[in-house]
């Protein structure tokens, strides 16, 4: 299959107050029409700033991104982004937050009822049909997230983009969207990168994980192909070897390559920073 | 209420037999309700009384609330006075052009408008179309004019400076400058608003324009950068950001700068229409602290009742119009 999207020696150095700080360096990345990326590291390594620039929400200070072709330098609808917090409109109900979503993207191309057909439909996707006309401070966290979904989908994006999307659902809550999220791809096959913690999440969902080194100056480090033949089913896959084999590589990444030399209280400050200054 | 009773063991036999709970509760509730701001009306009432018995003034006694009162019923007395002069000067209008056209079927019938004195509910709403044409004025400009600031740092910086100096002048330092340049821009032979209300509007404008200003520009400025990126990924043009993003976020802070504003308004209007000689409650004031006579006082006293309490119904109107407005109806806005 076709290079759809293609990062190429990407860096970004951000000004600060206290000069200038590089977060990242020669990344490179090429991937497939219908692949699921999964980028995993250590927090604060920069995963939200690879995410950013191919969303163009970043500019890269060098290098650059490419996608169908077309460089990159300003967010658009074909890279829709599924944001950690949901980022839902409070005011409006989910429809409606699908809705915004549809008519800016489709103006001119849908009908009136096509468009609310089209709504519907990726609502009925996510398995909202049932609450598609409440308000996000009336629905649970993982209601919402699945809403946060069903309006990139709608997009009909080139590629989806998702940072941490599950990140502040509790476990089962979390395993159910996966298996949404499984089923979903499979009859859409869309191009996907996700940023995830979660190892079980990023074997059980990817084609290829992306693991990246610690930051400052942060690059991929190593990528591991999963090789699992879909659709996967997480109980069978528990007790494959192939798949605890993918698992402890991961593992094996992250806690012996990777290891974290920084004292627990800088890691937290490094997170904090990094949400406030990422958004 | 079920909570709070669980713990007093021998009511809760009763209640469930009875089921007269709610009697005693709603009595409970209606006296810390009502009650309790009615025993302290009560005493202010007193303690008002007591201390007017003592002021004496040149024009006699310092008005008591009973003198008030007198005040008051005489003030509506002579609303229905002049109104029954009103309808009997338009009754004998038309009986004589009914009597002239009978004479003379070609004859064109004039009304005349009455033009007695207003009356004191005349000038009550002189006062309250003088402040909201302020108000709306005032709002029309600076809803707008946060927004951009709010969307710009830049424009911000620019305008900034400026805001903070205007935003403390007095509405007495404002007025002779609009005076004058109302007379010298606002000429019409037969003008459709008299010129003191054009005044004393554009001075209640000037006024309470700054804090509706500063809470938009505050409000818009600290959108959630989340729904910005929203706005960013799906590309929505300025308009569309600024009516699905921009106006709903920045509803609540809005709505503080409007009731900061209005209240404001009302303040300076008084000062106003005392000075600009707008037939309102500022001139009522005025013209009775001329007047001199032994009612004044009494009068006087009865304007700052009405004053205080219109202001206070202003504000109710604005937050129900706020409660009506937010869409985070969880929101506790008092
Ligand atoms: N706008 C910015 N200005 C300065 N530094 C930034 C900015 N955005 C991010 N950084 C820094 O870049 C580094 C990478 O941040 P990033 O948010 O991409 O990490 P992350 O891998 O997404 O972390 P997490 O897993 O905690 O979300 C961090 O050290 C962060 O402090
Ligand atoms: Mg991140």
């Amino acid at each position: 299959m076709s290079v759809i999207l293609d990062i190429t020696s990407c860096g970004i150095e951000f000004q600060t107050p206290k000069g200038s700080f590089r977060a990242l360096r020669d990344v490179n990345l090429k991937i497939k029409k219908g692949e699921y990326i999964s980028l995993i590291g250590h927090s604060g390594c920069g995963k939200s700033t690879v995410l950013n620039i191919v969303a163009g929400l970043l500019q890269a200070t060098e290098g650059g991104v490419v996608l169908n072709g077309k460089e990159v330098n300003e967010p658009g609808p074909e890279r829709a982004v599924v944001f950690q917090n949901h980022s839902l409109l409070p005011w409006l109900t989910a429809y409606q937050n699908v809705e915004l979503a549809v008519k800016t993207v489709f103006q001119g191309k849908k009908s009136k009822a096509e468009m609310k057909e089209w709504i519907e439909h990726n609502l009925h996707l996510v398995h909202m049909d049932h609450a598609m006309h409440k308000r996000p401070d009336e629905i649970s966290g993982g209601m919402k997230q699945r809403v946060g979904i069903a309006r990139a989908l709608a997009m009909e994006p080139d590629v989806l983009l998702m940072d941490e999307p599950f990140g502040a659902l509790d476990a089962l809550t979390r395993a159910h969207l996966q298996d949404s999220l499984m089923e979903i791809q499979k009859e859409l096959n869309n191009t996907v990168i996700m940023i995830t913690h979660d190892v079980d999440e990023a074997v059980l969902l990817s084609d290829r994980i992306v693991m990246m080194t610690n930051g400052p100056a942060a690059t991929i480090g190593e990528i591991l192909d999963i090789e699992l033949e879909r659709p996967r089913n997480r109980l069978e896959l528990a007790d494959d070897p192939r798949y605890n084999h993918y698992r402890s590589q991961v593992l094996q990444f992250l806690y012996e390559k990777q290891k974290k030399v920084e004292h627990i209280a800088d890691a937290r400050k490094a997170k904090g920073d990094a949400k406030t200054k990422v958004a | 209420m079920n909570i709070a009773l669980a713990n007093i063991s021998w009511i809760e036999p009763m209640v469930k037999i009875a089921k007269g709970d709610d009697v005693a509760h709603n009595i409970q509730v209606i006296i810390k309700a009502i009650g309790v701001p009615l025993a302290g009306i009560l005493v202010f009432l007193m303690i008002w009384h007591a201390a007017a018995s003592n002021i004496e003034t040149s024009l006699g006694n310092f008005p008591g609330p009973s003198d008030v009162y007198e005040q008051a019923k005489g003030l509506i007395a002579e609303h229905y006075e002049e109104r029954d002069k009103a309808d009997a000067f338009y009754q004998r209008q038309e009986e004589r052009n009914a009597a002239r056209l009978a004479q003379d079927p070609n004859y064109e019938a004039k009304i005349r408008p009455y033009t007695g004195k207003p009356t004191y509910f005349d000038q009550i709403g002189t006062s309250l179309i003088t402040v909201l044409s302020g108000f709306v004025l005032a709002s029309l400009i600076a809803i707008p004019l946060g927004i951009l600031t709010g969307l710009s740092p830049t424009l911000n910086a620019a305008f900034n400076p400026v805001i903070q100096i205007f935003k403390p002048v007095s509405p007495l330092a404002w007025l002779p400058l609009v005076t004058m340049v109302v007379s010298a821009l606002y000429v019409s032979d037969d003008p459709t608003v008299p010129k003191s209300f054009i005044n004393s509007m554009i001075t209640v404008m000037l006024c309470s324009l700054w804090p509706t200003l500063i809470n938009t520009s505050v409000g818009v400025a600290s959108i959630s950068p989340d729904l910005q990126n929203v706005s960013k990924v799906l590309r929505l043009s300025f308009m569309t950001h600024v009516i699905k993003i921009v106006l709903p976020s920045s509803i609540p802070m809005i709505f503080t700068g409007l009731r900061l504003s209005l209240s404001i308004a009302w303040m300076v209007l008084i000062a106003a229409e005392m000075l600009a000689q707008n037939p309102g409650l500022g001139k009522f004031v005025w013209d009775e602290f001329q007047n001199g006579s032994s009612d004044s006082l009494g009068r006087i006293m009865v304007a700052v009742l009405t004053i205080g309490f219109i202001g206070f119904l202003l504000d109710r109107v604005m937050l129900s119009i706020q409660k009506a407005v937010s869409w985070d109806k969880k929101a506790d806005i008092r």
